[in-house]
């Protein structure tokens, strides 16, 4: 059914030296703390990253809720900060299917983007022939998903020792990983344009509507680096 | 707090699933040699950094109580290390909790 050999190949890139570990691991604990904190049992929170594992969502939703936000609000709320969700499948998902897998994984394995697993997968997915991909990138998917649970779990524990200036550490850990990631991407004009234009329309776009303005600001980032590197091949 | 918080966590999870299936949807019908593949692409990479930068720049939770130019600061340097390390991604993220920790204890 999935193909052990590739599973494994994808599930251990978390001893590698790009491995998402440790920013994973801190922006869970952090996850965890704030959770335990809002007054949430260790089963709700472990219940929370395992069925969204996505982290601004789960940030959204514990601020909805300090404020007394009703569902359809924390619905939308947390719709609109996910929503970066829907460019990022649909630009991995096509370089993973294959006529002779089955839909329901790649059904399923979606469960598995966000931001670590999905910067793995594109700096990795030319090392593995394309119908055996998907379950390269199950892989990925259950050893961040796996340790953004531990997270969790270490944070909600640990959250009556950690104090102020320790949560603010683990919250520059998350970013810092990211932003190197994303440099390390940088190896086209469209994503080197895609990614400078991004980080500084979003922040722009924030004085027009702070809502929206990561959809926004990516949106007009995107777009403007697509033309520039069609017009300079690629 | 009176919502029930596992109605909470579920309407979370399926706000979140929305996006992640219907980018599965809209893949059955995208091939990865288009000009629609390559600016999702785009998009892709552009929103996920205007995402990172707001986060640092318009910080909620902890990080807002930091001072903006300590958290420049630490990103600036972030990159530097990665740089000077030939890409290596534990330093620049270990060292930049370690810094941003010391240097808000320090003038925060």
């Amino acid at each position: 059914m999935i193909n052990s050999k590739y599973f494994f190949k994808g599930f251990s890139c978390i001893k590698r030296m790009d491995s998402p570990a440790i920013a994973l691991g801190c922006c869970f604990i952090a996850i965890g703390a704030l959770l335990k904190n809002l007054g949430f049992s260790i089963q709700e929170s472990i219940f929370s990253t395992l069925l969204t594992y996505a982290l601004p969502g789960s940030l959204v939703m514990a601020e909805s809720l300090l404020v007394g936000a009703s569902l359809v609000n924390i619905f939308l709320a947390v719709w609109l900060v996910n929503a970066r969700l829907y460019p990022m499948t649909v630009s991995l998902m096509p370089l993973l299917m294959h006529e002779s897998q089955p839909r329901w994984k790649y059904y399923l394995s979606c469960h598995f983007i966000a931001v670590s697993a999905w910067l793995i997968m594109k700096s990795n997915y030319q090392t593995v022939e394309k119908e055996n991909r998907i379950d390269f990138w199950i892989g990925i998917g259950t050893a961040t998903w796996s340790f953004a649970i531990i997270g969790t779990i270490i944070g909600f524990i640990a959250s009556d020792y950690l104090n102020k200036d320790m949560m603010i550490g683990l919250a520059i850990v998350n970013p810092v990983y990211f932003m190197c990631m994303m440099i390390g991407a940088m190896k086209t004009i469209q994503i080197g344009v895609s990614v400078i234009l991004g980080a500084i329309l979003g922040p722009a776009f924030y004085f027009i509507s702070p809502e929206w303005c990561i959809l926004y600001g990516g949106f007009a980032a995107g777009t403007v680096a697509y033309f520039v590197g069609e017009n300079n091949g690629n | 707090m009176a919502t029930n918080i596992v109605l909470v966590i579920l309407t979370t999870s399926i706000a979140t699933y929305l996006s992640r299936f219907l980018g599965v949807v809209s893949s059955e019908k995208i091939k990865e040699t288009s000009k629609i593949f390559r600016w999702f692409n785009c998009l892709a990479y552009s929103t996920l950094a205007a995402l990172i930068s707001r986060v640092v720049i318009f910080p909620s939770g902890a990080l807002s109580e930091t001072d903006y130019l300590l958290r420049f600061l630490v990103i600036i340097l972030s990159i530097l290390i990665f740089y000077f390390s030939k890409r290596n991604l534990v330093y620049p993220t270990v060292l930049s909790a370690i810094i941003l920790t010391f240097l808000n204890g320090y003038y925060g």
